[in-house]
């Protein structure tokens, strides 16, 4: 039987969002108080699905021992705590959670492979969510 | 189409143990989870059913209809028991969150008569929880 695990984390970080190929008018008209100049900081919940065959010895897709420790090397060790724009993932794009989505998605890709990676949903704010399946549709 | 999403809540014991393993392999595999004596969880249940809304109802589904089912077919076998030992799905199958939300679906799959079920999800905290949409 497949069946779908979905687990979720906690990290803290700042960004500033800024596209330097615009004028300091259009940053300010597009980003609006996400454009000042020192930047802001968030809590994300990351939530992590994952999808397998369940295994009939364990009763389970992956040992979530082994997703927590990927998710806490890769991700958690990677950008808690952290200003994205000065990080090398966010060289040339702007670290909007859209883009950080898909950053993580695409770190976890490369990273788990105990089981597969269905998508990740990152919640900026109460107020806002982003999902990425690695551009599949979303499943209700 | 519509999804409809109804929400419940139960709490069991259980704990993690493959009699085929020695003590040491279901220690490494399962951790904590192996102890037993047992724990336990206070889980949340979402059931998602879809359909076509009833022009006459306005309706997926007859919610008390959904939720006598839910307490009939689920809560009444699981809410305050000691899954390993009381529920006959986990007498020789090992009662994590993925084979509970399994479990659940096939208790559910033929009792709804008008809607049809979508998915079952199952938190066992409010940070982990399995999706099961009746695939092989």
């Amino acid at each position: 039987m497949k069946a779908h695990l979905t687990r979720r984390y906690i990290f803290s970080a700042s960004h500033r969002l800024h596209n330097d190929g615009m004028s300091e008018a259009e940053n300010r008209t597009v980003y609006g108080k996400c454009n000042n100049p020192h930047g802001h900081g968030h809590n994300y919940a990351l939530q992590v699905t994952v999808s397998g065959q369940v295994d009939p010895k364990t009763g389970m897709i992956c040992n979530l021992v082994d997703l927590d420790e990927a998710v806490q090397r890769e991700i958690i060790e990677r950008f808690d705590h952290q200003n994205l724009n000065v990080r090398a993932e966010f060289k040339s794009v702007v670290p909007t959670t859209e883009n950080l989505s898909e950053v993580i998605f695409n770190i976890l890709k490369q990273s788990f492979k105990a089981a597969h990676l269905e998508k990740v949903r990152l919640e900026e704010t109460m107020m806002n969510s982003f999902e990425y399946a690695g551009g599949a549709e979303l499943r209700i | 189409m519509v999804y409809l999403t109804r929400k419940c809540e139960f709490s069991a014991s259980h704990y993690y143990h493959n009699p085929e393993f020695t003590a040491e392999e279901n220690q490494r595999v399962f951790g904590k989870c192996a102890n037993l004596n047992g724990h336990g969880h206070n889980y949340t249940l979402e059931v998602t059913v879809k359909g076509e809304v009833d022009p006459k109802t306005g309706f997926v589904v007859d919610l008390k209809e959904l939720k006598e089912i839910l307490n009939r077919e689920v809560l009444e076998a699981l809410d305050h028991r000691h899954l390993n030992k009381e529920v006959p799905e986990f007498f020789h199958q090992i009662p994590t969150t993925e084979n509970l939300a399994i479990a659940i679906w096939h208790r559910l799959q033929n009792k709804l008569n008008v809607a049809k079920l979508h998915r079952v999800r199952v938190y066992e905290l409010p940070d982990l929880f399995v999706d099961f949409y009746g695939e092989a």
